[in-house]
């Protein structure tokens, strides 16, 4: 069995789970599972735009919420003044796309690397933040849509079949949009990624003056990794948006932020299945971690139980130590020492690691 | 009825359900009532007296023999001060939990992410938190005072005692926007002046420039409308720059997160306020209350606020009705609503309003004094008058907003 | 005239407490590369020592200036030692891991003091400038920020230790093979770092209150502090504060504090588009 094959059976996994996922869920699950789910594929997708920006592009986005945020602020606001979704839908996903665009350009061709790459990013997030949060006041509106400053924007009408504005999108028609969207994003990445244009980001991120002399502008290639990035994230806030019909300025949060990168660390950089697997594993976390709470208990052990920070904290610094690489490169690692004892050409695959997954 | 999978694996779980039930000594099983409350993060400091509340008012209800027979349960959900968690809990508590009401919910924000959900799914729905007035939908009852019923009482009081030049700082959301409206509306009908409102995002810590700006304008006194724990160092940076003696204060959000205990009394006392609910209320069934509380979460709970206060009423509210129902079912439980039930709580008489779906109750101006809340006047049975301008349920029983109301 | 002085104490003022908020944050940066997202928290520690202090009948100032950064010091050593010790050469996870150590931190005061504590007000009383009454405690937070960066100054500059820190930060593989040991060096530069941000929390105390969650106020801006003044910890961070913290407080005494707080974070985007390597990247080069 050589590295490419392996690489198929993956790919090919992936797709029979997703769709079994897909299809059964619905079917076997109460309609509050569902919808939980649905709220996990969409962050799943979220996850995945700062998997290929960071994971593959090596661009360290503290501010991917920006994105999020903006997708979802859009949608609302053009909802709310065009009433039917198609229009909306497709804003959502090029207004955040220019914005990275911009942004990009501006930090790029500024040749910003590194960790300031972390801080203009963190920082753009957090004046969306503050902007955003001081709009309570009525005078502040787009069209028909207020902004409505910490409170957001409640209410907002749900997708539509494209064209006809009375045929609203159901609630496990959201859960069918939401996996499929996934599915196909997953599968559009691993795409782009095997073309040539995956082969060159991979390459600047693993050497950007090699990849420099040898002919191709980091800047633009950067450039394009995090406008593909943006658009992604601006179509999770989309549908985010739908899911709870509400928006509100904590999207563009520091929590927000952190917590897209930890599902990435979590779930394994360089990785697409990983970041999917991290996001949805927190996510799952904080939610039970949040339910049928112990109450009124004034003892240590209700008072530790019912504490979730303090859990969730001791969970991430334990994952740190324990599991360094993050979840899916490491399980990588175990199935590889387990096949090296049968077969020893799997050795060989190690080094290639970075582009699977 | 088309029998797939789902409904055949329902029907068995429920026929299992059943089965455990039976053995045990409850004729029928638990009503289930869902918290929804932020109990960690940044506005934990509200959400945990409001739990410690609705669980002291289930556990009374429970001793007292249950409601129709049956037990009550909380199933308490912790938010964490994340509003995608509202979603989320709200869809488990009405699908999953098929609880018979849920009480939650803390900002504006939060009720609005709740509401919707609960609507969509049919679950009556109580929020209790004091909020600036307008929602009108037949499905939520809202136990909190609106600024109608608290600062048309303080204003004239405080104008009274300390002049007609006021210079209003307000946190930065609508609940602020909207009391600082008010404020203004109510001091130019008491013959004063606003000589500005100024307006804080919540999490600002660095009030040096502001408290330059109020010195210049020299008010007889500051209206306060500042909100959670980054805002409670105005109270402190006023009274470190001396301006405490000079210039008082009066607020219808002081204390609510136990300011007055976080403070010292030198940076707070004098100031006035106005709520339903003190815990220094002098009426036999509140020291009554009092005690149980105490006895329940110790002598040394820090206070019992006036959110707390509004969920453990807006529970009596609810069992009440359940009794004249004599169901948990959701349209009769709002039916019996909406006849304007009433209860005699620990801060005076309080009724369901049919036609907004708000409380009349009684409201209280008291004073800081030495880390306790000192009562100074009482105002009987305050209509929601606010919400009442706009909503209208009985008329409209399909209208569904927050009206924005015109001041 | 009056307000022209009182402004120009609340611009030092601002400086002041924003270097003193990143000074800790920029040591353990600066010399370790560890983006320490539980910055916050460690000021938020400090504040709490500050208040338990007191309350057990320590001086204020005590309690403030020697008991806050000692027991937030040694909390750092705790930390250097059990977890940050072998994450190194590994910033993103240290990121991971120092997330996980601020929710816990969090969790773990409100366990133990609930979050209802009662503060410490600020001592000192007041004074009269022309018209305006302004705190006199202000004064004191911007000595106690001039004498923290002397004292860093003198130490970097002509102790030994400070010149071992230098030369660690420069290249760590010469220092070690120069004899110096370097996970010493590392745990003593965390735990200074800590006890700095601990002798901030404790002295913002007053101002800002103290409450488990206050740590989310501090972060974002002493890290754009701190990453604005570049690789230098000393001249960096100072002319960082300075400019962030004179462009905040101008454009909220003008307009409002929303604004004064997205001027200060749109500068700090044009600052680092304009010098790519933080102020100290093109200037002060030769600064600590």
């Amino acid at each position: 069995m050589n590295a490419r094959a392996l690489n198929l059976i993956g790919l090919g996994l992936v797709g029979v789970i997703g769709i079994a996922f897909l299809v059964l869920v619905p079917r076997f699950f109460e309609l509050d599972v569902v919808l939980e789910f649905t709220v996990y594929m969409i962050m799943a997708i979220l996850a995945l735009s700062l998997a290929l920006i960071w994971g593959y592009g090596g661009i360290l986005c503290f501010g991917q919420s920006a994105f999020f945020g903006l997708g979802a602020y859009t949608y609302a606001i053009a909802m709310f003044n065009i009433g039917e979704s198609t229009v909306p839908l497709l804003l959502a996903v090029i207004v955040p796309a220019a914005f990275a665009a911009l942004l990009g350009y501006f930090m790029f061709y500024g040749r910003i690397s590194d960790v300031y790459l972390g801080v203009i990013t963190l920082t753009v997030t957090l004046i969306l933040f503050n902007s955003i949060n001081s709009t309570a006041g009525p005078e502040f509106h787009i069209g028909s849509a207020r902004l409505g400053g910490f409170n957001g924007i409640p209410g907002i009408p749900p997708l539509n079949v494209p064209g006809n504005k009375r045929a609203p999108i159901d609630l496990e028609g959201m859960f069918y949009l939401a996996t499929a969207a996934l599915l196909a994003t997953y599968f559009g990445l691993r795409l782009l990624l095997a073309s040539r244009f995956g082969r060159i980001i991979v390459g600047i991120r693993e050497n950007e003056r090699r990849a420099e002399l040898l002919g191709y502008d980091p800047r633009a290639y950067k450039l394009a990794t995090f406008t593909i990035g943006g658009a992604l994230a601006g179509f999770a806030g989309c549908l985010f948006a739908n899911w709870g019909n509400f928006v509100s300025p904590t999207i563009f949060g520091l929590a927000q932020s952190a917590q897209i990168i930890i599902w990435v660390i979590v779930g394994g950089r360089g990785t697409l299945i990983g970041p999917i697997v991290g996001c949805i594993g927190i996510q799952w976390l904080t939610t039970a971690l949040g339910a049928n709470q112990p109450s009124g208990g004034s003892d240590w052990w209700a008072k530790i139980f019912a504490n979730a920070p303090l859990i969730f904290g001791i969970i991430l610094i334990a994952f740190v130590l324990l599991v360094p690489k993050g979840l899916v490169p490491t399980l990588g690692d175990i199935g590889q020492s387990l096949l090296a004892s049968r077969g020893k050409e799997a050795k060989r695959l190690q080094p290639k690691r970075a582009e699977e997954g | 009825m088309r029998v797939n999978r789902r409904t055949f694996l329902q029907s068995t779980a429920a026929i299992a359900a059943a089965g455990m039930f039976s053995s045990s000594a409850w004729a029928e099983d638990p009503i289930n009532v869902a918290s929804i409350h932020d109990l960690s993060g940044g506005l934990d400091i509200y959400g945990k007296p409001m739990v410690d509340a609705l669980t002291l008012a289930i556990e009374e209800a429970n001793a007292a023999g249950g409601l129709l027979g049956r037990q009550v349960k909380l199933i308490n959900y912790d938010t964490q001060s994340n509003m995608q968690l509202y979603t989320q809990f709200a869809q488990q508590a009405a699908l999953k939990d098929k609880v018979a009401v849920v009480h939650g919910g803390i900002t504006s924000a939060s009720r609005e992410v709740i509401r919707p959900v609960l609507d969509k799914f049919k679950t009556l729905y109580f929020y209790n938190t004091q909020y600036e007035g307008g929602v009108c939908d037949r499905n939520q009852f809202d136990t909190g005072v609106t600024p109608a019923q608290t600062v048309e009482k303080l204003v004239p009081h405080a104008m009274k005692k300390w002049g007609k030049k006021v210079y209003v700082v307000a946190a930065d959301y609508n609940y602020g926007q909207i009391t600082s409206q008010w404020v203004k509306k109510y001091v130019t009908e008491n013959g004063g002046e606003v000589s500005s409102i100024d307006f804080f995002p919540l999490d600002v810590t660095n009030f040096g420039p502001t408290i330059s700006k109020i010195q210049a304008a020299k008010p007889d006194f500051v209206w306060s409308a500042l909100v959670g724990g980054a805002h409670i160092s105005f109270y402190r940076q006023w009274a470190a720059a001396g301006m405490r003696k000079s210039i008082p204060m009066a607020s219808t959000t002081f204390a609510v997160g136990n300011e007055h205990i976080v403070l010292s009394p030198d940076e707070c006392n004098g100031m006035l306020i106005c709520y339903n609910y003190f815990q220094d209320l002098k009426n036999p069934v509140n020291e009554s209350f009092v005690a149980s509380f105490h006895k329940r979460f110790g002598t040394d709970y820090p206070n019992i606020t006036e959110l707390a206060m509004g969920t453990y009423q807006g529970f009596r509210l609810w069992a009440e009705a359940v009794k004249k129902a004599g169901s948990v079912d959701r349209m009769k439980v709002i039916e019996a609503l909406e006849t304007g039930i009433s209860i005699d709580a620990p801060s005076g008489k309080v009724t369901i309003d049919p036609p907004t779906h708000h409380c009349v109750l009684d409201v209280h101006i008291a004073e800081v004094a030495d880390k306790k809340l000192k009562v100074l006047e009482d105002f009987a049975q305050q209509k929601p008058a606010d919400t009442a301008a706009v909503c209208d349920l009985i008329k409209n029983p399909t209208d569904n907003q927050q009206y924005v109301i015109k001041i | 005239m009056d307000l022209a002085v009182l402004l120009a104490i609340q611009v030092l003022y601002a400086i002041a407490s924003l270097a003193l908020i990143s000074v800790g944050l920029a040591i353990i940066f600066g010399m370790m590369r560890v983006i320490n997202l539980a910055h916050g928290e460690f000021l938020m520690l400090g504040g709490y020592a500050a208040i338990v202090a007191t309350s057990h009948g320590i001086s204020i100032w005590i309690a403030m200036l020697v008991v806050a950064p000692i027991v937030v010091g040694l909390i750092g050593v705790v930390v250097e030692r059990t977890i940050i010790r072998f994450l190194y050469g590994r910033m993103i996870d240290t990121m991971l891991a120092t997330w996980g150590l601020s929710l816990f931190l969090v969790g773990l005061t409100t366990a133990i003091f609930g979050n209802t504590t009662v503060g410490i007000s600020a001592p000192l009383g007041s004074f009269q400038i022309g018209a305006y009454r302004t705190s006199a405690y202000t004064l004191f937070v911007i000595t106690v920020a001039a004498v923290v960066l002397a004292v860093i100054f003198v130490v970097m500059r002509w102790t030994r230790l400070g010149l071992i820190a230098r030369g660690t930060m420069q290249n760590a593989n010469m220092a070690s093979a120069l004899g110096v040991n370097p996970p010493r060096v590392y745990a003593i530069t965390f735990g200074l770092g800590a006890a700095l941000s601990g002798l901030a929390g404790a002295v913002l105390a007053p101002v800002s209150g103290v409450f488990p969650t206050i740590g989310v106020a501090y972060v974002a801006k002493s890290f754009i502090t701190v990453i604005g003044g570049g690789a230098a910890i000393l001249s960096g961070t100072v002319s960082a504060s300075a400019l962030f913290g004179s462009i905040n407080q101008i454009a909220t005494f003008v307009t409002t504090p929303v604004f004064g707080e997205v001027a200060l974070l749109a500068a700090a985007i044009i600052l680092i588009r304009l010098l790519p390597q933080g102020i100290t990247g093109r200037f002060f080069r030769r600064g600590l």
